[in-house]
């Protein structure tokens, strides 16, 4: 039995349906990330946990035992807000033992807990200061320190990063991922970065309109995206949605890639899905992510599917240690990325590799994968 | 042609033409000031001369011989209808229906104010629209009605010091005073506090709420002690409103004991034995005035810079 289970969760305003049935699960000490485009109802399956929002139906179970019907104080959960929410008129230890304060511990007990949380976040020296004499970064360890000094069952965290520069929140993301791994905490995190959702996640789900689309671990996320949405959704720079034919070259299925001007690309599949032989002669969306196109030299030794086909370059962008390259197939503009050295100019034709095994097609109808 | 046939002088003529626009505006102003500051000078200087100085010498002449006597006798000796011990009594009585009324009002805005915004209820927009419609009745239409009210509660409390021993309080016309101020002020403090806490973080509520803190210690902890901008407006309107009414104090404490200031001072000049008091009355006048200034003092910073938070935002 998992740690924290949601089962058949439903949440409406009025007519409209904002989580359209979401079951979860996620082991004791595991790292779940919601991850979405803005509105996809992420913030609000995390405010339901906490028991901020009602919800209309499902259940909610931690530990084994339903706390959708318990006032969030009940709940033995920790929240971290996106404004951090740190309250204005309290010093910062006030602020981590206010919680303790309301649960009625005593005073000798609530400073050893402040002592010790201060103590793991470094911010010893800050205990006596008010929220507004505090940087970004030292306001969000003092939100986190305020979840933390409380021990509970499961952490959640509502886009706690979204409001610090590039620079810092890299670091952050890194303290909180050591903080994970020390305390062997639960935790539930938003946020709309998909490479938030990458580094910190055990498990992630992706979600869209109040559906989860894919619920896994982020290799399973990034290698076996179920449709069009995650696939597009998760990676940067994303992945390359090609449309295609799938043709037969006399030994087995291809794939016909056409192109403006030029012969059809027609990379031969040894190894297709089962479902892709149904699709013969119809178009799909072939998937292909910018690392498993690149130059030959650069192509992964083990692949077993190598394809090599040229390509007419339209531009070249170096990003130092790596440079991508701008191709144009289907109609659609497409990413290689080579090495950083690749001798490589704009406007001329060089063959590309196409690994294929990390190749994956959907139904342009449905868009969900092809298996 | 003449007229532009020295540019060398045109930049001269443009300054004049500044200076004298300058001149004009800064000339105006001061006189508009003048104007409006003629009526407290005049009360000033009067209250500090002797009724001989007054009755021969110029009324806008500073006194020859500054004296203190005027507000002496307004504050202990001068007459108010057939009582003479001055009007010390009646300005305790306004400030123990004021500070009560400021207090009670501005607490219920606040908590209002706290519900409206965070504890959204169906409906809550037609409870705030008929508080803001409350602002906008005139006193005058209530006056019969309230009379009516006031007067079966005086009756409720005579009955009830008759079989307890104790009205507590009811029926008491400065009891009465603070009950119709607080009704009255509610439509105001809870639009000044609604306004405020729109703009209020509602994640320091959620984050009170995970914390186990409750509805009134949310209220308590972190409302209360963050809105002292909308706090001090809003004190600073009440205390100004109650303190200055008129309407109210004559009409339900307007005989007896407990008469406000305000009636008092209207039958301090009112009184008419003898020679007018010019002196004593502006005394009593400008003591009138004198807590309602005292307040913009203290506060008058927090009164503008709160403003422009709870209404600008909101």
């Amino acid at each position: 039995m998992a740690f924290l289970e949601i089962d058949g969760l439903r949440k409406r305003f009025g007519q409209i349906e904002i989580l359209k049935g979401i079951n979860l699960e996620l082991e004791k000490g595991g790292f779940l990330v919601l991850v979405g485009p803005s509105g996809c109802g992420k913030s609000t399956l995390l405010n339901t946990i906490a028991g901020l929002e009602t919800i209309t139906s499902g259940e909610i179970r931690v530990d084994g035992r339903a706390i959708n019907d318990l006032h969030p104080s009940k709940r033995d959960i920790a929240m971290v807000f996106q404004s951090y929410a740190l309250y204005p008129n309290m010093t910062v230890a006030g602020n981590i033992s206010f919680g303790m304060e309301m649960r009625g511990v005593p005073a000798d007990e609530r400073q050893k807990a402040i002592d010790k949380v201060a103590k793991v976040l470094q911010i010893g020296h800050l205990l006596k200061r008010k929220p507004s004499q505090l940087s970004g970064g030292q306001r969000q360890r003092v939100a986190m320190g305020r979840a933390l000094v409380r021990d509970p069952k499961l952490f959640l965290f509502d886009e706690p990063l979204s409001n610090l520069d590039a620079k810092l929140r890299v670091d952050m993301r890194i303290e909180i991922k050591r903080l994970h791994a020390t305390t062997g905490t639960t935790i539930v995190y938003v946020t709309h970065d998909q490479i938030e959702a990458m580094t910190l996640a055990t498990k992630i789900a992706v979600m869209r309109d109040g559906e989860v689309q894919q619920f896994g671990t982020p290799a399973e996320i990034y290698n076996n995206p179920a449709n069009v949405f995650v696939a597009d959704f998760m990676g940067s720079p994303a992945m390359n949605l090609i449309p295609a034919t799938i043709g037969d070259n006399g030994s087995g299925l291809a794939v016909m890639l056409d192109r403006e001007a030029r012969q059809p690309i027609t990379l031969p599949m040894t190894n297709a899905p089962v479902g892709l032989a149904a699709f013969k002669g119809k178009p799909v969306i072939f998937g292909v992510r910018p690392e498993a196109l690149t130059d030959p030299e650069g192509a992964e030794r083990n692949a077993s599917q190598i394809a090599t086909a040229d390509c007419h370059i339209e531009v070249v962008e170096p990003a130092g240690s790596d440079t991508f390259a701008v191709t144009n197939l289907g109609g659609k503009g497409v990413v290689a990325r080579l090495r950083a050295d690749a001798n490589i100019q704009p406007g001329t034709s060089t063959p590309l590799a196409f690994n294929l095994t990390k190749a994956v097609f959907f139904d342009p109808a449905t868009e969900n994968r092809i298996r | 042609m003449s007229t532009v046939a020295t540019p060398a002088r045109l930049p001269s003529s443009g300054v004049n033409v500044k200076t004298v626009n300058r001149v004009v505006i800064y000339g105006l102003l001061a006189l508009f000031a003048l104007f409006y500051l003629m009526p407290l000078f005049v009360m000033l200087v009067t209250s500090f001369k002797t009724m001989d100085e007054i009755q021969n010498g110029n009324m806008l002449s500073l006194p020859k011989a500054p004296t203190f006597d005027p507000w002496l006798k307004a504050w202990g000796e001068t007459c108010v209808g057939l009582t003479c011990a001055g009007i010390k009594g009646y300005f305790w009585n306004s400030i123990k229906m004021v500070v009560p009324a400021v207090i009670i009002s501005t607490l219920l805005g606040a908590l209002n104010g706290y519900v409206l915004t965070k504890w959204r209820f169906r409906g809550h927009t037609l409870v705030f629209g008929l508080m803001l419609f409350a602002c906008f009745i005139p006193f005058q239409s209530v006056l019969l009605p309230m009379a009516t009210i006031l007067g079966s509660v005086g009756r409720f409390g005579a009955s009830l010091r008759n079989s307890v021993g104790t009205s507590f309080g009811l029926g008491n016309s400065t009891v009465n005073l603070v009950f119709v101020h607080v009704v009255y002020g509610i439509g105001f403090t809870t639009l000044f506090f609604r306004n405020y806490y729109e703009a209020f973080p509602t994640e320091l509520v959620r984050a009170a709420q995970v914390d186990g803190a409750s509805f009134f210690q949310i209220f308590r902890r972190i409302m209360l002690p963050n809105s002292m901008p909308i706090f001090v407006v809003t004190v600073i309107y009440q205390f100004t409103n109650i303190w200055n009414d008129f309407l109210f104090a004559s009409a339900y404490a307007g005989t007896g004991d407990s008469m406000p200031m305000t009636v008092a001072l209207n039958n301090v000049v009112n009184t008419s034995t003898g020679v007018v008091e010019y002196n004593v009355n502006m005394a009593a006048a400008m003591i009138a005035a004198l807590p309602t200034l005292l307040v913009y003092v203290l506060a008058g910073r927090y009164f503008v810079r709160g403003l422009m938070a709870g209404a600008v935002k909101g």
